[in-house]
């Protein structure tokens, strides 16, 4: 086995020390490292996006990284959505919207969701779908997700 | 996953050392978005992963007087949402931002893309059509080949042992040209190109003439194709219909297309007509409104 490496990032706002193996992706660091297991495992090869999580403000699927290549990085994660108990807009609208059935898909959903109001404030439809291209959902459908989108973007710029 | 060592060097020296090292058991990791998927089914099982990331010549994403420099570890995302690339280069837009979703765009990169050699590789045409060379150094030092003579074969490049892509260059747009790249998916986004084309003209000062183009093809053959004699046909000809249908049929009748899951022969070959025609109009289209 390969010498495990030290890697030292920032994962949800926190310093994050651990030795992981190279062969690690980051999705199973976070999960059996970090025990952040709201990030889940669907396709494992870059198809369904519920593993995406945002690494230095880029948007990415943590199956087709490496856990090494983190070292430095910052990372958030769904767990970092909620501060201190309370919700991120775009958890309760995907609630109110019902932007979910089984729930699987959803932190990927909400971190691509993240990533796009980060980047476009005020995202058309047409910009949330195309964002929203990488997650795959297989019960809910779109519409409710897009609509639970929309209404969070209005929430985001009532708060501001 | 397979065990393996993995590296981060940190200067273009280092990485060339281990690579003539380690030659065939030593694999670059850019993006990781075919990489990583590969060694998880066992389709890659390096020993040596060397993390191409931080080795400065490689991330290079340079826009000057005579051209585009783009690092071989340059991701899509950082080439279209460059805007002064983006109005010079919107070829490069069109396959960069189609390619995957945003997850895969932010990672994957246009070096990786080549040396993945996929037949199907969305910004290989687009490159080849704009006359990218692929610059690359080994332990003989280094040497450039045109874009079209890097990828052999499916999974199989032009690369050397021991020799790595450091970057492609793209020349800078002539004066009246345009370039379009397009695909041929099923659905909208997320898919994998059942036949792929992309064009670049130079029209005369009067926009009704051509005075040279290049086409490619992808995903209908072994490799991305590059059409000369599609191209080659419309110098000095009008821009016309009759002039894009010869260009078409040609590039058409030079595809080597393949049946799969995604396409038969039949639909592919008529497809590279269907897209070669309009990624000829595409690029007609801008180099006549002057957006490139």
């Amino acid at each position: 086995m390969s010498t495990k490496k030290r890697v030292a990032a920032t994962v949800n706002g926190d310093a994050a020390e651990f030795l992981c193996e190279p062969r690690q992706s980051l999705l199973e660091v976070l999960r059996e490292v970090l025990s952040l297991t709201g990030t889940k495992e669907g396709c494992n090869d870059g198809n369904c996006g519920a593993c995406s999580v945002i690494v230095d403000g880029t948007l990415v699927n943590s199956c087709c990284m490496l856990g090494v290549e983190i070292d430095g990085c910052e990372v958030e994660t769904v767990e970092g959505l909620a501060r201190n108990g309370k919700l991120h807009p775009l958890q309760k609208t995907y609630l109110e919207e019902t932007g979910m059935q089984c729930g699987f898909c959803t932190p990927g959903f909400l971190m691509s969701s993240k990533a796009l109001l980060d980047a476009h404030p005020d995202p058309s439809e047409r910009q949330i779908r195309h964002w929203l291209s990488g997650n795959l959902c297989r019960c809910t459908g779109y519409d409710k997700i897009v609509r639970a989108v929309q209404k969070a973007a209005r929430m985001l710029e009532a708060e501001r | 996953m397979h065990d393996f060592q993995f590296v981060t060097p940190g200067t273009l020296n280092e990485a060339l050392k281990l690579l003539a090292k380690h030659g065939a058991s030593a694999q670059l990791l850019a993006g990781g978005t075919d990489l990583i998927v590969k060694m998880r089914v066992r389709h890659a099982r390096p020993d040596l992963v060397l993390d191409a990331k931080h080795i400065p010549e490689l991330n290079v994403l340079k826009l000057d007087g005579t051209g585009l420099t783009i690092g071989a570890a340059v991701s899509c995302r950082s080439i279209y949402l460059d805007e002064r690339i983006a109005a010079r280069y919107p070829a490069l837009v069109d396959c960069t931002a189609l390619i995957g979703g945003i997850q895969i765009q932010g990672r994957a990169t246009v070096g990786g893309n080549l040396c993945n050699a996929a037949p199907s590789a969305d910004t290989i045409p687009a490159l080849i059509a704009l006359g990218a060379m692929a610059h690359l150094r080994g332990p003989k030092g280094k040497r450039q080949l045109p874009v079209e003579k890097f990828c052999l074969g499916p999974g199989k490049t032009a690369l050397r042992k021991g020799e790595m892509l450091i970057h492609v260059r793209i020349p800078k747009p002539a004066k009246n040209s345009g370039a379009f790249f397009l695909r041929f998916i099923p659905r909208n986004e997320m898919d994998i190109a059942v036949v792929n084309a992309a064009a670049a003209v130079v029209l005369d000062a009067r926009k009704t003439k051509f005075i040279s183009a290049r086409i490619a093809i992808g995903a209908a053959a072994p490799t991305p194709l590059y059409v000369e004699d599609a191209g080659a046909v419309l110098a000095d000809e009008p821009v016309s219909e009759n002039m894009i249908a010869e260009a078409a049929r040609i590039a058409s009748d030079a595809v080597r297309p393949i049946t799969d899951m995604r396409g038969t022969i039949e639909q592919r070959r008529d497809l590279a007509a269907v897209l070669t025609a309009r990624a000829l109009r595409g690029a007609i289209d801008r180099a006549k409104r002057g957006n490139r």
